[in-house]
């Protein structure tokens, strides 16, 4: 993992310091709430419809043992005992006290995380595929380029002020698992002509309400040109994105007016004038300073096929079907990465309590270096764990209530956090994730099912990724009755698509028959083999409106 | 509204704003519109007097990139301090163009900004009261260690640990 040198210290205890006096001013009445609230924007303090909520940076989304035990003090001294793992990779807290702000941030330096940039219009947390350096067949470890980003990214001095956020995912690895292409700048690692890691980058993906999936502007930019070619990417949004509308400020909308063609042109031109007068060439030096952090833990040599784990399999059924979804390959004899469900059926998506994010921090310094991961679907990876010790580990996570065996599986949702605490939202998302969990608790059902990904948003903002769920469940306000607007077929990975929307939203009370009767069309509809996305990719969305609207 | 060139309040700015349609009064600092400027370069630059150009946010420099000689002032309007664009207009002209003289912001500006101001290569601010010396004098060491090269000849972060 990466660890802050002295300047990465400085840079982060003075902005503590800066953001405490701020603080200060507004709790003595110096500053108003009009005053204060572009200054707390900065630094992921919102105001949320029943109090002040806090979103701390986990660049992407890597956390040490002792980071996660920070967490857990955190959720324990200061909020409600629970904490919320977003899309982004991050934590929200929902309840502290303004007054505490900036001991939580002092207590989170000192474990060498902050808040910085996770709001505001600025250059956001940079998020990254949760299996780096773990997974078969990665090209090269996205966290060394995000570490990278973080660091150009951080109070950078011409793009503080953007016209809207702006949000990039890096991913090392063929199959996306970072969900680049809905992503402002999304970034795949891939081999140079000289071997050497090289960058094909994507602009203008994004969610909200004009979902668009990104397009190439740049192929096999060059590792030393990385961050220049980024640069030019921002100025040309900076410039020419557009400020008079909120809602059409993103990048998307700038290249979708230009047209993807022009945009990489301009991108191009500006990328040929060689900077401003600064020097962006990232040396060769500084790329191997980052990337030894990131040099591979201490694996042993170890059978490919540890026996006490497959006579586990064999011996206890619930064991087998937990290490079927939650765990994947990893690229070392031996070892798998494991997934740690915040999915509990019933339960609210992403949330941790502090006594869960200690044992999951204990066991990652047990059996896993050290290392604990987010993922943008809202759960934890240990991301390198013996298969010799996957019984235990499974074991703890299930007496902790993290051993839900549903990766991937219809009640792995990605909900936001809805009308519940949002002051955007239009409608609940938690409890019709709950709902919908609930019904297919039955978990003979739910493999049968398969792989199935559910996304609900309470809001066209798109939080809860809707837009490129399998099922996406949007929440919108009728009249004042809260309805939901069901799409297909979206997708997040290398092949990311927009879903479509399937027809009239649905009250409350119908939205789970609705959702069984698109399950049961697709299980009356598939062949061999084939996921739900398969098969609507294979027949449309025709057969799904004939079932969900045909009697009306 | 309290006038900021190099961290000192000018009280006496000698500079006068002309209107595209008035005519230019002799022996003055006359500051024009970019789109005066583009108009009436020739006539313009046969005086011998100071001149300087304000550019609205939704200026594209590229347009003076080749007379930045000619000025004594350019001014960058900010309309709100959410409009970000003059972060980048001041890093085309002072670092790309390497423009010698004055570049001051002016309009809605936060305290908290004036650090990434001097950054991008601005030395004069015109805001409102919250912009006082003391404020720019704290902008200055808000940061001690910085992650960006911009052109301003601060050493970066990445500079240090690389010795170079």
């Amino acid at each position: 993992m990466y660890r802050y040198d002295e300047f990465d210290r400085t840079i982060v205890t003075e902005r503590v310091a800066e953001f405490s006096g701020q603080v200060q001013r507004r709790l003595a009445g110096e500053l108003t709430e009009d005053e204060f609230k572009p200054l707390r924007l900065m630094n992921g303090l919102y105001l949320q419809l029943h109090a002040y909520m806090l979103r701390v940076a986990i660049p992407y989304g890597t956390l040490s043992s002792a980071q996660m035990r920070m967490l857990a003090h955190v959720a324990r001294t200061y909020d409600k005992g629970y904490g919320h793992f977003t899309t982004r990779q991050n934590i929200q807290y929902n309840w502290p006290k303004l007054k505490d702000v900036p001991d939580i941030l002092a207590d989170l330096a000192t474990v060498e995380m902050h808040a910085i940039q996770t709001s505001g219009n600025c250059i956001r947390n940079v998020t990254a595929d949760q299996y780096a350096g773990a997974a078969a067949g990665e090209v090269d470890d996205p966290r060394i380029w995000s570490e990278i980003l973080r660091q150009w990214s951080t109070f950078h001095p011409e793009y503080s002020f953007l016209p809207r956020k702006f949000k990039i995912a890096v991913t090392g690895h063929a199959h996306d698992r970072a969900a680049i292409k809905v992503h402002d700048i999304g970034i795949v690692i891939v081999e140079g002509d000289n071997g050497a890691p090289a960058f094909d980058i994507y602009a203008g993906g994004g969610q909200g309400r004009t979902p668009m999936i990104a397009h190439l502007v740049g192929a096999k930019i060059a590792a030393q040109d990385l961050l220049h070619f980024i640069d030019a990417i921002m100025r040309v949004y900076n410039m020419h994105g557009r400020r008079d509308n909120l809602y059409k400020a993103r990048i998307k909308i700038l290249v979708h007016a230009l047209g993807a063609e022009e945009f990489a042109r301009q991108v191009h031109d500006e990328f040929a004038k060689g900077g401003a007068g600064d020097d962006l060439e990232l040396p060769e030096g500084e790329i191997a300073r980052i990337r030894a952090y990131f040099a591979p833990p201490a694996y042993e040599t170890l059978a490919a096929d540890d026996p006490a784990y497959t006579r586990a399999l064999a011996d206890d059924k619930a064991f087998a079907y937990w290490a079927r979804t939650n765990l994947a390959a990893h690229k070392v004899p031996g070892y798998a990465i494991v997934n740690i469900s915040l999915k509990p059926i019933g339960g609210i998506a992403g949330d941790a309590s502090d006594s869960q994010m200690d044992a999951i921090a204990d066991l990652a310094q047990s059996f896993s270096f050290d290392e604990v991961r987010v993922t943008h679907e809202q759960n934890l990876v240990l991301p390198h764990v013996r298969q010799t010790d996957l019984y235990e580990v499974w074991k703890q996570l299930d007496a902790i209530g993290c051993a839900t065996p549903n990766i991937g599986l219809i009640s792995d949702m990605i909900v936001c956090p809805g009308l519940d605490y949002c002051d955007l939202a239009n409608a609940r998302s938690i409890s019709i994730g709950q709902i919908i969990s609930e019904r297919f608790a039955d978990l003979d059902k739910e493999h049968d099912i398969g792989e199935l990904k559910i996304k609900i948003s309470g809001c066209i903002n798109a939080c809860g990724h809707h837009h490129v769920g399998h099922i996406g469940i949007l929440g919108v306000d009728k009249k004042g009755v809260e309805n939901y607007q069901i799409s297909l077929g979206g997708a997040a990975d290398e092949n990311a698509a927009i879903g479509d929307i399937v027809g009239p939203a649905f009250t409350e009370d119908k939205i789970v028959w609705a959702i069984e009767t698109i399950v049961d069309t697709y299980l009356a509809l598939r062949k061999d083999g084939e996921r739900f996305i398969d098969t609507y990719r294979r027949t449309g969305i025709e057969p799904f409106k004939e079932t969900l609207y045909a009697a009306a | 509204m309290p006038l900021l060139k190099d961290g000192v309040e000018i009280t006496d700015d000698k500079w006068v704003r002309i209107d595209d349609d008035a005519a230019l009064p002799e022996d003055c600092h006359a500051l024009v519109t970019m789109r005066r400027w583009l108009a009436e370069r020739d006539t313009l630059t046969a005086r011998n007097t100071p001149i300087g150009v304000a550019l609205e946010s939704s200026d594209n420099p590229d347009a003076i990139m080749d007379d930045l000689g000619r000025f004594s002032l350019i001014e960058v309007d900010f309309p709100q301090f959410k409009d970000g664009r003059g972060f980048s207009v001041g890093r085309l002209i002072r670092h790309r163009g390497t423009y010698q003289g004055e570049l001051r912001a002016k309009g809605d500006i936060l305290p908290d900004q004036l650090h990434y101001l001097a950054r991008c290569g601005y030395d004069a601010v015109d805001g409102d009261a919250r912009i006082t010396p003391a404020a720019w004098a704290e902008a200055q060491t808000r940061f001690s260690e910085v992650y960006q090269s911009t052109g301003d000849g601060r050493k970066t972060v990445l500079q240090k640990r690389q010795c170079i």
